[in-house]
């Protein structure tokens, strides 16, 4: 398994991805030839391929993803994943449903976030009646973005040591992302879909007591962090299972339109939330991105770690400054969008979400584009599994993290 | 295998490699002299081919010829954008179906506008003025019909890209003739463009010269029809009534309007009325 510097036909850089130029660093182009060297390996070998069906039921796809993996000996010659398993097709059905109906569907897009779905789609309607939402629901609007986050990513942080063989974190994510979920639904009156934004603001005011409950639930989840941090992040199995395995560089990530974490753990600095804030009221507090050069397996983990913990930050800053004042615009009752175009991307808790809202002046939107940060962040795997061994298609599986709702739509 | 030795995980802020071209301050990335200028840029590159152009406060779009549309990857590519966001398509036609089994109330409520009921009038090209009788309040001033940027076919392929460093954005365009939908494929300048043009292949029936592959994404293989095309019927609502329609009660002071009215005028009347006296 000598490192070579040379490339063959094997190697993961001949697509067409990273053709044109390749600024990966030194190491991580040794990596990938390094792969390649053993892919060479099998060749000369001629050991008999065969094809390994993962899924579409298999506990590592989180649902139904089917990935088709041609394999020489251990390692994968090429991998095709399956999907439309739970198409549902809402790009259609949001052309039959008026505004406020279609955030009951995209509730069901990302469900372990729910709550995130709806924001850019209502910001960009609201970007299309000309209304801005008031600064009481746009507070409120970012604290439950937010829990939505820490709902989505605590999941992330027990799964994926499942995903490398460690059983336990899984429960404690379980058991601590439960306060958070008792936070939104006593707030918005739904555990997994609030359905609870509107456009010009929100459904209802906090109930009483909330904010106290909220940050009592927010030190919750720093100790659950803490927990993770010492059985998992330390961990030298969980970091000889992870470090080096799926590595991404910033190019080819970029060119896959990979986005949220998985950029950012390629040592992109770019978060939507600070550099395009729109809607939401991120500027107001004191809270940082944060990236990690390495791009691999480890590394998504780990800003996914540091973020959830800033999440809890963000929460907390905020619950300080909720203004007063009401927590709906002055919208019409039934609501009419004027014609027009409009697109607004967040930084949702799995990456970049984005509704293209397409109005002819009616009751329903003409035509509704739903960019789900999932469907891209998988696009690259047949590029990255690519020589890669079959028990690090589950780590690079886990480490990409990725819902099916928000793959299939 | 071979490891990486990965840096200190305590700190690590900074990107590593494209932290060069990154000299646009995040100032001028939301103010419109830069957006002009990209616009600018684009009509020297593209002359005649740039057929149509739109920026505000909200970003930039740009609408090029087809036979442009490769080369615009490029050069978005080389202006810094490096983040593939995303390419699906637009059909302008307006629904022959409308919304299937409404309701009277959303019938006399949506009837001026192009999603009304059953179009008497059967006026099927993408661009015509179907929602002329509300135009009080439309905020599009490009062409009727077809949103930014303008343009005149039933199909526009639709894509985004970012820049990540600068903080930029731009959303692009192209007219396809209905009876020729063919483009180039961008995957050999955003290789992510894969799975994207093969979605809108599946859905709207659109081809993309030198795609390495193109195969049905989401539905089976064996599946017929375009979905997300305005003339394919949405066979749910043929089958079973929409439940939504008993969500829908009327106001007392609306019931009699929209019993009395037939002509959609009058229920348009009412209904902005009503929106009003709202809170």
């Amino acid at each position: 398994m000598a490192a070579t510097d040379t490339m063959t036909a094997e190697t993961p850089a001949e697509t067409p991805a990273t053709s044109a130029t390749t600024p990966a660093t030194a190491e991580q182009m040794r990596y990938i030839a390094a792969q390649a060297a053993d892919a060479r390996v099998n060749l000369e070998i001629e050991t008999e391929g065969m094809t390994l069906n993962i899924g579409p039921q298999h506990p590592a796809t989180h649902g139904t993803l089917r990935i088709i993996a041609k394999l020489d000996g251990e390692q994968v010659v090429s991998a095709d994943p399956v999907m439309g398993y739970m198409h549902r097709g809402y790009e259609k059905l949001a052309e039959v449903r008026t505004y406020p109906q279609v955030t009951t569907l995209i509730n069901r897009i990302d469900w372990l976030g729910s709550f995130a779905n709806e924001v850019p789609f209502i910001l960009a309607a609201e970007q299309l009646m000309e209304v801005e939402a008031p600064p009481r629901a746009q507070w409120i609007r970012t604290i439950l973005f937010e829990l939505s986050r820490i709902a989505n990513i605590t999941l992330f942080l027990g799964d994926m040591a499942v995903q490398v063989g460690a059983v336990t974190p899984v429960f404690f994510a379980f058991r601590d992302r439960e306060h958070v979920l008792n936070q939104i639904e006593a707030a918005t009156g739904g555990r997994f879909h609030p359905n609870f934004d509107r456009i010009g603001g929100l459904k209802d005011d906090l109930p009483a007591g909330w904010i106290g409950e909220t940050r009592s639930a927010m030190r919750k989840i720093r100790r659950f962090c803490d927990e993770i941090s010492e059985l998992v992040e330390g961990n030298e199995i969980f970091q000889a299972r992870t470090r080096g395995i799926g590595v991404i560089p910033a190019e080819v990530g970029l060119a896959y339109g990979l986005s949220g974490a998985n950029i950012r753990a390629s040592g992109v600095d770019w978060d939507l939330r600070r550099d395009s804030p729109c809607g939401l009221v991120h500027d107001q507090v004191d809270w940082k991105v944060w990236t990690h050069p390495d791009g691999d397996s480890f590394a998504r983990f780990w800003v996914r770690l540091q973020e959830t913990r800033e999440a809890t930050r963000i929460v907390d800053q905020l619950l300080d400054g909720i203004p007063g004042g009401p927590i709906m615009a002055k919208v019409p009752r039934i609501i009419k969008v004027p014609a027009g175009e409009a697109y607004v991307e967040t930084e949702n808790p799995l990456g970049l979400m984005g509704y293209y809202v397409i109005s002819k002046g009616g009751l329903v939107p003409f035509r509704v584009k739903i960019r789900s940060a999932s469907f891209s962040n998988v696009s690259i795997t047949p590029w990255l599994l690519k020589g890669v061994y079959v028990p690090d298609i589950i780590t690079i599986l886990g480490s990409l993290y990725f819902i099916l709702g928000d793959i299939d739509r | 295998m071979k490891r990486l030795s990965s840096p200190e995980t305590t700190e690590a802020t900074e990107s590593a490699e494209p932290e060069t071209e990154s000299a646009e301050t995040e100032a001028a990335a939301q103010a419109d002299p830069e957006a002009l200028a990209l616009v600018e840029r684009a009509q020297q590159r593209f002359g005649d081919n740039l057929a149509g152009s739109h920026a505000d406060e909200h970003g930039v779009v740009l609408r090029v010829a087809r036979d442009s549309w490769a080369d615009l990857a490029q050069w978005l590519k080389d202006e810094g954008f490096g983040l593939f966001n995303f390419l699906s398509a637009i059909d302008w036609m307006i629904s022959p179906f409308g919304r299937d089994m409404d309701s009277a109330v959303d019938t006399a409520l949506g009837s001026s506008a192009a999603t009304g009921t059953g179009d008497s009038d059967g006026d099927d090209d993408g661009n015509d003025d179907d929602g002329s009788d509300d135009d009080g309040d439309s905020v599009v001033e490009e062409a009727e019909g077809t949103g930014l940027a303008g343009g005149d076919s039933r199909f526009q392929l639709l894509a985004r890209v970012n820049d990540v460093n600068s903080h930029r954005s731009v959303i692009v365009k192209t007219d396809l003739p209905e009876d020729d939908l063919r483009a180039p494929s961008w995957v050999p300048v955003f290789a992510g463009a894969d799975w994207h043009e093969r979605e809108t292949w599946e859905m709207f029936g659109i081809n993309f010269e030198g795609h390495p592959g193109l195969s049905h994404i989401y539905l089976p293989g064996d599946f017929e029809g375009n979905p997300l095309r305005k003339d394919y019927p949405l066979l749910a609502r043929k089958v079973k009534p929409w439940p939504g329609i008993v969500d829908v009660e009327l106001m007392p002071d609306e019931g009699d309007a929209s019993d009395s009215d037939q002509g959609s005028d009058e229920g348009d009347g009412e209904a902005s009325a009503a929106d009003e006296e709202q809170s």
